[in-house]
């Protein structure tokens, strides 16, 4: 074992506690000098403590993953690799998977939103997927302070200038605003990707004496530690980690996807795995462990972009936009042949041996030598401890009651204008939701639709989490983010396959925080199961807090459904006056959480969530998606944020010159805002009314489309809410623009 | 009749021009990568958008250097045509075969919508399937779209009606005169920012595209009978 002269000894690396500063706790470097039988150098504890970060191993949350169903007929790679794949038929298959960025977005939201895009890319063309529509979810502060804005555009920017570059559409996502993400914004990025059976790779160092191959971008500096930083709470002296924020170059990743995806086409390939997180690191452990093998590299062949790296460096640099690959031994030139096609590096560094160590080369002498499935497998487990938050017992005692508010109308126009209810056209308009001319549903509607070429079938895909219910109740928030995810995906005439998701949670080491992962996980995997729609992968953030203020708990849920024949494709605007209008599933008093608590309480909540019965949720599901498949339903849109009110706006925005007459039962605050859960507007033309109601038998009449672009809301008592669609758009519309450009 | 597709490294639409052509047009159609020095054999030449190098230099600067581009000028000269779209407008500025050039949008951010085009020259080989005056509807997807040239230059293409496409109503890129496309003096070299292959579908963004390509395809017929 050798070590570069300034680097500390294992020694001093154990005296001076220096595994500390790495993130690395006590007892963790005790198990890897156990595990060694001996000290380890300054290289190897690096490589240990990058793989034993929560980022890389979820030591804190695997036994809180151990709860999601993975299996499903459909499922035909569930987590464990780079993305998830779902049989679609035909011998094809979708691959898709959601992963966080939120530290480095926190710190350099344009790189950090866009190495986001990136990364995920990534994750799906390494499978051998072409990449074929991104989603985002995204979370900021109210847009009220000068950092809350620039935080939110430069996302946006980061967002656009990589997945635009790329030449992936961005077809959809959400954004939640809310002053819990003031310091801490969530970024959650999606990529959806479509796969022929017969091209699925996986990350594998097989076949002793094949080659290990790097290629993409060379290696720098950037990056170093990325994902221990990501495993830490923010504080003001983040700032100061901005060199663990990597840097994006789209135009190189256009490069790599498309040698990729010749690549896959080649039988010298063996695996390929995203050098992501933990770069060199994590690629070549989990490729050796899930084989069952070892490999060995000599890092002076590492393409490197700045001078004197030292092997610490190279280890545990995040640079974008790099792969490696096992190929067959005597191949290397097949390979090569097809990056140089795209000028890009493809260099073989090693090889694979039968003794399961990742060996390490540098300047002719050996710098690391630790057994693969120690870095990849053997990462401590913990289990938290958890505990109830005084907040839920006080929460729950809070019976649910009425809010009393003046003007309906005003209150309508109000929650239009909410950030979060309100027009997300000023970013998507920024993103190319276009390119690949397969976007049947474009952004603004429940899902995307993305139609798969040269057949009759279409992909919908949506992203869903209400966090506010989430903090009140995390068990039933996390039962109604699925749920929720679900409808956008039947209201687009999609039937729902498989998710994945994005656990953006504060620090774990409180067992308050613990105890939302557990139990939003509980509801999460109740709703897998009752909807059929298993996790196949996913990633965890975990230390989401500013100064000590952990965000509300977020588990993003991203969905993938399938369109079997594209007449199916629903969207929410309605289409011709005269169609009914139906409301579907039962409204009753519940505020907590909701929209209009927040509006009426300056941002804060209380009370319960709002109450969901799973096995009504799934039926109601079904008999609305065998309705949209009997062609009997004109438009569909689900009830969320904002209640049956903003539901009937929205449904009016983009449609032309229809307006909607409806009335509304019982009493008008709860009917026109209630955020009652498994309710749905559709509208079905007249002559269809008696079948529809046939197959949905729980739907009832409220009013009909109209020809006079009005929206008119009666209540048992008279008028409730009377104005012009314009007015309504315009306030909708104009919401964001205008907070970005008031003064903070 | 036989299309070139020209590929840069990061040219990004150039499957959408091709499915276009093969699909909704039923002609043939060729990927030809940008190291090729041989377009003979091709009757009509596409450059399709995307961040041609990344655009990390000047839009279209470095794909101007590619080898192909020789054979593009050669195909221009020869009478061929030559269509660009948006990426493709700006190399065929950069290439000197259009005048003027785009700069970044007023707003200063990309943009993706569909807007409304004027065709205001339905006399050119791009434009026959068209009345004059007729508004379609195409997407628009670009950071730098804003087109612009000296007094001069815009009244020789006024003169010479070389303005195919305006943008009816709003001007979403600030570009001198609403301009959204123009062709060379010969007339079979044709540069616009939207982008008619995506909207050759009404399943996906309309189908008010197809019929730039009918004509292309309608001129060459004709021009094809006639020898």
């Amino acid at each position: 074992m050798s070590t570069t002269n300034f680097e500390p000894t294992a020694e001093q690396i154990k005296e001076q506690k220096l595994y500390t500063q790495m993130g690395m706790p006590d007892e963790e470097f005790a198990m890897v000098e156990g595990i060694l039988g001996r000290l380890p150098n300054w290289t190897e504890t690096g490589l240990f403590s990058v793989m034993w970060s929560e980022h890389c191993s979820y030591k804190n949350s695997k036994p809180v993953l151990r709860k999601f169903p993975t299996t499903g007929p459909q499922v035909l790679q569930g987590p464990g690799e780079g993305a998830g794949i779902v049989d679609i038929g035909d011998d094809q298959a979708v691959v898709f998977k959601m992963e966080s960025h939120n530290h480095p977005s926190a710190i350099e939201p344009y790189q950090g939103a866009a190495t986001g895009v990136g990364g995920i890319l990534r994750d799906v063309f390494s499978m051998g997927a072409r990449p074929i529509a991104m989603l985002n979810s995204l979370r900021f502060g109210e847009l009220k302070t000068a950092r809350g804005k620039y935080l939110f555009e430069e996302v946006v920017a980061g967002i656009a200038g990589y997945g635009n570059c790329i030449g992936v559409p961005t077809v959809g996502g959400e954004i939640q605003f809310d002053p819990c993400y003031e310091g801490n914004p969530l970024v959650n990025a999606m990529c959806v990707g479509l796969i022929d059976h017969k091209d699925i790779q996986k990350g594998v160092a097989a076949g002793i004496g094949n080659t290990v191959m790097y290629v993409g971008a060379k290696t720098g500096r950037d990056g170093i530690h990325g994902a221990t930083f990501s495993s830490e709470e923010l504080s003001e002296d983040s700032e100061e980690s901005r060199s663990a924020v990597q840097v994006g170059d789209p135009f190189m990743e256009k490069l790599l996807l498309e040698a990729c995806l010749e690549v896959v086409k080649s039988d010298a390939l063996v695996g390929i795995q995203d050098m992501g997180a933990a770069g060199l690191t994590s690629s070549s452990a989990e490729m050796a462990s899930k084989a069952g093998t070892g490999v060995e590299m000599n890092l002076d062949l590492i393409p490197q972009r700045e001078t004197g790296m030292s092997a610490y460096e190279m280890m545990l640099s995040e640079s974008q936009e790099r792969m490696l690959l096992v190929v067959k031994a005597g191949r290397e030139e097949d390979i090569k042949t097809i990056f140089e096609k795209y000028d890009l590096d493809a260099v073989a560094v090693g090889r694979v041996t039968d003794d399961k160590q990742l060996r390490l080369i540098h300047n002719g002498v050996v710098v690391a030598d630790v057994p693969a499935d120690a870095l990849a497998e053997e990462a401590p487990v913990y289990h938290k401890p958890s505990a109830e938050p005084a907040y839920f017992a006080e929460f729950q005692a809070i019976e649910n009651a009425e809010p009393v508010i003046e003007g309906f109308k005003d209150t309508l126009s109000a929650l239009l204008q909410a950030p979060t209810i309100a027009s997300k056209e000023w970013v998507y308009d920024q993103y190319d939701h276009q390119v690949r001319t397969s976007t049947v549903v474009a952004p603004g509607s429940d899902a995307a639709v993305i139609r798969v070429r040269g057949t009759n079938k279409g992909l919908a895909m949506t992203t869903d989490c209400n966090s506010r219910y989430i903090y009140l109740d995390p068990e039933t928030g996390g039962k109604i983010a699925v749920a929720e995810a679900a409808r956008n995906i039947v209201c687009s005439g999609a039937e729902p396959l498989a998710i994945t998701d994005c656990l953006n949670f504060g620090n774990p080491e409180k067992p308050e925080i613990f105890w939302q992962i557990e139990k939003s996980a509980d509801g999460i995997a109740a709703a897998c199961t009752a909807l059929s729609a298993p996790v196949i992968g996913g990633n965890v953030s975990l230390y989401n807090e500013r100064s000590g203020e952990a965000v509300y708990p977020t588990p993003t849920i991203g969905m993938v459904g399938l369109i079997t024949d594209l007449a199916h494709t629903t969207t929410q605007e309605v289409k011709a006056a005269g169609d009914v209008v139906y409301a579907i599933g039962e409204t009753t008093t519940e505020f907590g959480g909701s929209e209009l608590q927040k509006l009426l309480n300056n941002g804060k909540i209380s009370g319960k969530a709002p109450a969901i019965d799973l096995d009504v949720e799934v039926a109601r599901q079904k008999a609305i998606l065998e309705a949209i498949r009997a062609g009997f339903v004109q438009s569909a849109h689900d009830v969320s944020e904002g209640g049956v009110a903003v539901a009937l706006a929205e449904k009016t925005f983009s449609a032309k010159d229809l307006g909607i007459d409806v009335t509304l039962a019982g009493s008008a605050v709860t009917a026109l805002f209630s955020e009652s859960q498994s309710r749905f507007i559709l509208t079905v033309k007249e002559e269809n009314a008696a079948a529809f109601e046939k197959i949905v038998t729980d739907a009832a009449k409220i009013g009909v489309v109209t020809a006079d672009a009005l929206v008119k809301i009666s209540g048992d008592q008279g008028m409730l809410i009377e104005g012009t669609v314009e007015e309504f758009r315009s306030s909708w519309k104009g919401a964001i623009p205008c907070l970005l450009k008031s003064e903070a | 009749m036989k299309f070139a597709v020209i590929v840069f490294p990061g040219s990004n639409c150039d499957i959408d021009m091709y499915h276009a052509i093969k699909d909704e047009l039923g002609e043939e159609v060729e990927y030809v990568w940008h190291t090729e020095t041989d377009l003979s054999q091709f009757d009509g030449v596409l450059i399709p958008g995307g961040f041609s190098y990344g655009d990390y230099l000047r839009c279209g600067a470095m794909a101007n250097q590619s080898n192909i581009m020789a054979e593009v000028k050669k195909a221009a000269a020869a009478g061929k045509p030559v269509l660009g779209v948006c990426n493709g407008f700006q190399i065929l500025t950069e290439a000197g075969l259009l005048p003027g050039a785009l700069l970044r949008n007023r707003d200063l951010k990309f943009m993706c919508r569909t807007v409304q085009l004027k065709v205001e020259n339905n006399n050119t080989l791009f434009t026959n399937h068209y009345e004059e005056g007729q508004v379609i509807n195409i997407p628009i997807a670009h950071g730098e779209g804003n087109y612009y040239c000296d007094e001069e230059t815009l009244a020789k293409l006024q003169a010479n009606n070389q303005i195919v496409f305006t943008y009816s109503g709003d001007n979403p890129n600030g570009s001198l005169e609403d301009i959204a496309g123009i062709v060379n003096e010969q007339g079979n070299v044709l540069g616009m920012m939207p982008h008619p292959e995506r909207a050759v579908d009404e399943l996906v963004g309309g189908a008010d595209g197809l019929e730039l390509f009918k004509s292309i395809v309608k001129q060459w017929r004709e021009n094809h009978v006639n020898n």
